[in-house]
C-alpha cells in the first residue's frame, strides 16, 4: 500500500472509532456538539476537493449546504419518512451546482469570478429564502418560514420505518459513517485518472487543453460531486438541528473559507480538521464569555477576520500542509 | 404622463445608486486587479463617518463630502500598506485577506458602536409632479454619481497623475523602467477607490442608515456590477449600472423589492455568462 493508502486507511479507522467510542464517553451535550461538527466537516471536505484539486475558488459552496439543508426537511415533511430525504437533498444541491457549473465552466468563467459568481449566488438563495414568511410559501406540508426557517425538521429514522427515529447517539454515527464515505469517495475520485487530470487543469488549464483534455465537463463534474456533497451535509445538518437563511449566509460562508484554508488547500484531511478544530476553539472561547463578561463583548466576526487575515499572511498553504512539511524537513 | 416623469426618475436614481456602491470597486478592480471584497465595509465605515461627524456638530454636508471620503481614503492608505501590498499577484489570497478585514471591521465597528441602526433624515425634503411627491436628495444622488464618474473619467484621461496610472495598469514593468514607481501608483489608486467608496457610503447613509452589517447588504451587488461591467473603471461601471440598474428598479416597481435583487443578481449572472470578459470587455475597445 502506498503511503497515500496508509493515510486514507488511517483517516477512516480514526472515524470507526470515534463512532465506536465517542457516543460511549460524551455527554449528551457533547454528542449533539460533536454530531454538528462532524457533519461541517463533510462540507469542508467538499470545498477542499472542489478547490483545493479542482482549483474552483467557490466561495458559495453555502449555496449547495442550504438547498441540501432545504430539500432534506421539506421532503421528509412531505414523505414523512427520512429515508429518501437525504438523497433528494444530495440530488438538489448536484442539480443546482449542475446549472451553476455549466453557466460558470461553459462561459470560460475563471480563477476568481469563480468566487464572486458563486458567492453571489449564495447571497441570491439567502435573499429569496428570507422572503418566504407567511403561508403561501409552502411547498407540499411544509413551510419555508422565511427569516425563522424551518425549525421542526424531522430527524433520521431507520430506513423505511419512519416510528423509529434515531437518538443523538446513533446521529453522530451516522454522521462519521458518512464523513468516512464522502472522504473515501474523494479519495478514490482523486486517485482515478480523472482526479489526476482534475489537478492538471488546477495547475496549468492551458496546458492541459493543450494535451487534449477538455476543462469544462471536468469542472463541471468535480463542481457537481462536490455540490453533492455539501448537499448531503445539509441534509444531516437539517436531521440533527433545524434549517435556516443563515446556511446561505455571509457569515456561514465565512467560517468555511477559513475552516478549509487554514485547514489546508490541496488536502482532503486538512479541511476537516480546520472544520473541527476551530469550531471546538470557538466553542471553547464561547464558554469564556460565561466566566468573563469582558471577554464576551468580543465580536465572533472580528475574532474570525483576524483569524483568516493571520492564515493568509502567516500560512496561506493551510495550517495542516505548513505542519508536514516542517515534519518533513525535520526527517531530512 | 406625471407617472412616467416619476418613474423615469426612480430608475435614474437606481442606476445611480449602483453606479456610486461600485464606482470605488471599479477603480480599485479595474486598475489594480485587486477585488477587495471588504468594500461593503467601507461603504459603512463612509456612513459612520458622515453620521458621526454630523453627531459632533459639523453640518450634514461637510460630513458627507470632506469627512467621510478623507477617513475612509485614510483607512485605504492605512490597509493597503499593512495587507494588500503583501499580496499584490495572488488573487485568490487578496481575497481571503480582505473577506477577513471586511469581518474585521464589522465586528469592530459593532463592538465600538453597537448593533443598532443609526441614522440622519435625508435633507432637502420633496417636491411635486403633478401628484406625486419626490424626494429632492434623490436628484442629489443622481448630479453625485454623474459627477463622480465624469470627475474618475477626467482624471485617468486628462492628467498626468491619470496617465500614469493607466500606465502602470497596462505595463508596471515598463512604467517603473521610465521612472513611475508602480508601488506608490498602486497606493494612491487604492487610497483614492477607498476614498471614492467613503464618498458613496457617505451619501447613501441618509436613505439607508447604518448598521455594522451594512457592508453585506452592498457588496454582492457592487461586485456583480463592477464584473458584469468589465475591465473599465468609467465605461464598463457605467453601462452595467445602466442595465442592472434598470431591470432591478423595473423589477422592483412590478413586483417587490426583494425580487427586484434577485433579478439584478440574476441578471449579472447571465451577462457574465454571455461576455465573460463584461459588458466593457465586449462593446468597448480601451479600458479606462
Amino acid at each position: 500500500m502506498t503511503a497515500a493508502g496508509w493515510g486514507h486507511a488511517g483517516v477512516v479507522a480514526a472515524t470507526a472509532a470515534g463512532a465506536a467510542v465517542l457516543p460511549e464517553v460524551l455527554s449528551l451535550y457533547a454528542t449533539i456538539n460533536a454530531t454538528s461538527f462532524v457533519v461541517l466537516a463533510i462540507l469542508a471536505l467538499s470545498l477542499g476537493l472542489v478547490w483545493g484539486f479542482g482549483g474552483i475558488v467557490c466561495f458559495g459552496q453555502t449555496a449547495f449546504f442550504g438547498i441540501g439543508g432545504y430539500a432534506y426537511a421539506v421532503a421528509a415533511i412531505n414523505f414523512g419518512d427520512s429515508t429518501l430525504a437525504a438523497p433528494v437533498a444530495a440530488l438538489a444541491a448536484a442539480a443546482f451546482a449542475l446549472v451553476l457549473g455549466w453557466v460558470m465552466f461553459y462561459g470560460r468563467v475563471g480563477g476568481v469570478y469563480v468566487g464572486v459568481i458563486t458567492l453571489t449566488a449564495t447571497l441570491i438563495l439567502y435573499k429569496l429564502v428570507n422572503a418566504t414568511a407567511g403561508p403561501e410559501y409552502a411547498i407540499g406540508a411544509a413551510r419555508l418560514g422565511g427569516a425563522n426557517g424551518m425549525p421542526a425538521t424531522p430527524p433520521l429514522n431507520l430506513p423505511f420505518d419512519p416510528a423509529s427515529s434515531l437518538g443523538p447517539e446513533a446521529s453522530l454515527r451516522v454522521a462519521l459513517a458518512a464523513l468516512a464515505v464522502c472522504y473515501l469517495a474523494g479519495a478514490c475520485l482523486l486517485a482515478a485518472p480523472f482526479g489526476r487530470v482534475a489537478v492538471a487543469i488546477r495547475e496549468n488549464p492551458l496546458r492541459a487543453a493543450l494535451l487534449g483534455y477538455d476543462a469544462r465537463p471536468r469542472r463541471t463534474l468535480l463542481f457537481v460531486v462536490g455540490g453533492a456533497m455539501a448537499g448531503l451535509a445539509g441534509a444531516l445538518y437539517a436531521a440533527t438541528s433545524f434549517v435556516s437563511p443563515a446556511m446561505f449566509g455571509l457569515g456561514a460562508a465565512a467560517q468555511l473559507l477559513v475552516w478549509t484554508v487554514a485547514g489546508g488547500l490541496g488536502t482532503l484531511i486538512g479541511p476537516v480538521l480546520g472544520a473541527v478544530a476551530i469550531q471546538y476553539l470557538t466553542l471553547r472561547a464561547g464558554e469564556l464569555g460565561v466566566l468573563d463578561p469582558a471577554l464576551s463583548r468580543i465580536d465572533s466576526n472580528a475574532v474570525m477576520g483576524l483569524l483568516l487575515i493571520a492564515v493568509v499572511i502567516a500560512a496561506p498553504r493551510g495550517v495542516w500542509p505548513s505542519l508536514r512539511r516542517l515534519a518533513a524537513g525535520r526527517r531530512r | 404622463m406625471d407617472i412616467v416623469a416619476v418613474a423615469a426618475l426612480q430608475l435614474l436614481a437606481g442606476v445611480a445608486v449602483l453606479a456610486l456602491i461600485g464606482i470605488g470597486l471599479a477603480v480599485v478592480f479595474g486598475m489594480m486587479r485587486v477585488i477587495n471584497l471588504a468594500h461593503g465595509e467601507f461603504l459603512m465605515l463612509g456612513g459612520y463617518a458622515a453620521i458621526g461627524g454630523h453627531a459632533l456638530g459639523l453640518d450634514l454636508w461637510v460630513a458627507m463630502l470632506a469627512v467621510a471620503p478623507l477617513t475612509v481614503g485614510a483607512a485605504g492608505w492605512l490597509v493597503e500598506r499593512l495587507l494588500i501590498r503583501r499580496l499584490y499577484g495572488r488573487m485568490t489570497d487578496t481575497l481571503l485577506a480582505t473577506w477577513g478585514l471586511g469581518l474585521l471591521l464589522t465586528g469592530g465597528v459593532s463592538m465600538a458602536f453597537g448593533n443598532t441602526v443609526r441614522g440622519v433624515s435625508a435633507p432637502l425634503g420633496s417636491f411635486a409632479i403633478g401628484d406625486f411627491g419626490v424626494a429632492v436628495y434623490d436628484l442629489v444622488l443622481i448630479g453625485a454619481a454623474a459627477a463622480v464618474l465624469l470627475g474618475v473619467y477626467a482624471t485617468l484621461r486628462l492628467t498626468a497623475a491619470g496617465l500614469r496610472a493607466r500606465a502602470v495598469m497596462q505595463n508596471p514593468g515598463m512604467a517603473a523602467a521610465l521612472g513611475v514607481d508602480p508601488a506608490r501608483v498602486h497606493a494612491a489608486t487604492f487610497t483614492a477607490g477607498a476614498a471614492l467608496t467613503g464618498l458613496a457610503g457617505a451619501l447613501l447613509a441618509p436613505m439607508t442608515g447604518v448598521v455594522p452589517t451594512i457592508g453585506v447588504a452592498y457588496v454582492a451587488k457592487a461586485f456583480v456590477t463592477v464584473i458584469a461591467g468589465g475591465a473599465s473603471a468609467v465605461a464598463g461601471l457605467l453601462s452595467a449600472s445602466a442595465l442592472l440598474g434598470g431591470i432591478g428598479a423595473a423589477v422592483s416597481y412590478v413586483a417587490t423589492p426583494v425580487l427586484g435583487e434577485v433579478a439584478l443578481l440574476a441578471a449579472a449572472l447571465v451577462v457574465v455568462r454571455l461576455w465573460p470578459r463584461g459588458i466593457a470587455g465586449r462593446f468597448f475597445g480601451a479600458p479606462a
